[in-house]
């Protein structure tokens, strides 16, 4: 059901989510200590590079990862072939980088 | 149901492939007694058609496992008072395995995944040659003998939820034994066992969540012998199976 590529796909895309989840909680945290407006934050975020990598990399790499996780879950729990596992964790990797990639795309253009 | 004076409350799963129930018996109470004593009492003196296994009674040979009050076990070194409770002792055939009669199941499942693991030594010399000399410090001996000591009762097969919900994987102890294996210097099988236990029914299926060593009656470690795998398929895929 799992073999080499997508556990290292997994490892890996949950190397690079670790940090920037933390990188997601700690600015949260500290931005939102004054009461920040949307405004204010679209300000900061509308237009730059940096945030759109970092969110950019963060939706790469959850599409990746849950993908995958979910993959596993279906089939421990439902049991399905791998000729519909397949597309399915294809289908859900791809629309979470859709929806992802839309949000990123709101916040930094 | 309780223990009353000398007389354990017990309940044996009787039945076939196509179902069957929970028989109560009552056995009497001795000092030192084991479960697989009270399956004996009742198959001598009540029942002489249920079905069992066993061979060794010492622990050696690994046939007499099975459920006993919803945990594995191998039933001739449990004793009755470390199990006991307030059910009685509830007594049935293993987990994960489809049942023959009574206590007894199936064990191909759990043998052909051994099989498919890899889990048989591959000779890589013959009687000519001269004896390999082992270290018992070689890192790689090391680590297989801490794995080594396996007598096939497939209790952590039973105990392992994955084996449940995922009837490709191959299992706790098919895949210990393949780690001891890809750690025996004096094996030819390498690659194609890195292949078989990195195949979809393979180690990366496992979710680490240590039943297995948890139930395993001779204390090995399944888990971090399928760890040892996973790092091992890892490495020799990213370096293009040049890692060994
Ligand atoms: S650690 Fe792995 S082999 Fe052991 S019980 Fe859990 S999933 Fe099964
Ligand atoms: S690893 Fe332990 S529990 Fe599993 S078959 Fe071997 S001895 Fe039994
Ligand atoms: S009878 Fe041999 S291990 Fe129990």
């Amino acid at each position: 059901m799992i073999g080499v590529r997508l556990y290292l796909a997994q490892r890996l895309s949950a190397l690079v989510m670790a940090p920037l989840m933390i990188g997601h909680l700690a600015v949260m945290i500290y931005a939102v200590q004054n009461g920040l407006s949307a405004e204010e934050i679209l300000s900061r975020t509308q237009g730059s590079l940096w945030w759109g990598a970092f969110y950019g990399l963060f939706v790469i790499a959850v599409s990746i990862h849950a993908a995958i996780g979910v993959r596993a879950v279906v089939y421990e729990t439902a049991g399905l072939p791998e000729r519909i596992l397949n597309p399915l964790t294809w289908a859900i990797g791809v629309s979470l980088f859709v929806m992802g990639g839309r949000a990123v795309a709101g916040v930094v253009l | 149901m309780h223990r009353r004076a000398e007389v354990l409350d017990v309940l044996v799963w009787r039945g076939d492939a196509n179902g069957g129930g929970y028989h109560s018996y009552g056995v009497p109470a001795q000092e030192s007694q084991t479960v697989l004593d009270v399956v004996t009492w009742i198959q001598q003196n009540v029942e002489p058609t249920l079905a069992y296994r066993f061979a060794c009674r010492v622990g050696m040979c690994g046939s007499c496992a099975m459920m006993v009050n919803g945990e594995p076990r191998w039933t001739c070194r449990t004793h009755v008072k470390k199990v006991f409770g307030a059910k009685g002792l509830v007594i049935a055939p293993l987990r994960n395995l489809p049942v023959i009669k009574d206590l007894a199941a199936d064990m191909a499942a759990f043998f052909d995944k051994w099989t498919a693991a890899e889990g048989r030594f591959h000779p890589s010399k013959s009687r000519n040659d001269a004896m390999e000399p082992i270290s018992p410090e070689a890192p790689n001996r090391v680590a297989a003998n801490a794995a080594i000591e396996c007598i096939n009762c497939a209790v952590c097969y039973a105990a392992c939820d994955t084996v449940t919900a995922n009837p490709d994987y191959f299992g706790p102890a098919a895949l210990n034994r393949a780690w001891t294996l890809q750690n025996d210097v004096r094996d030819a099988g390498y690659t194609v066992r890195q292949d078989a236990v990195s195949s979809s029914g393979g180690c990366f299926n496992c979710h680490s969540h240590q039943s297995c060593m948890t139930y395993c009656p001779n204390e090995l470690n399944p888990t971090a012998s399928i760890a040892g795998l996973k790092r091992l398929s890892a490495l020799s895929y990213l370096t293009g199976g040049k890692a060994r």
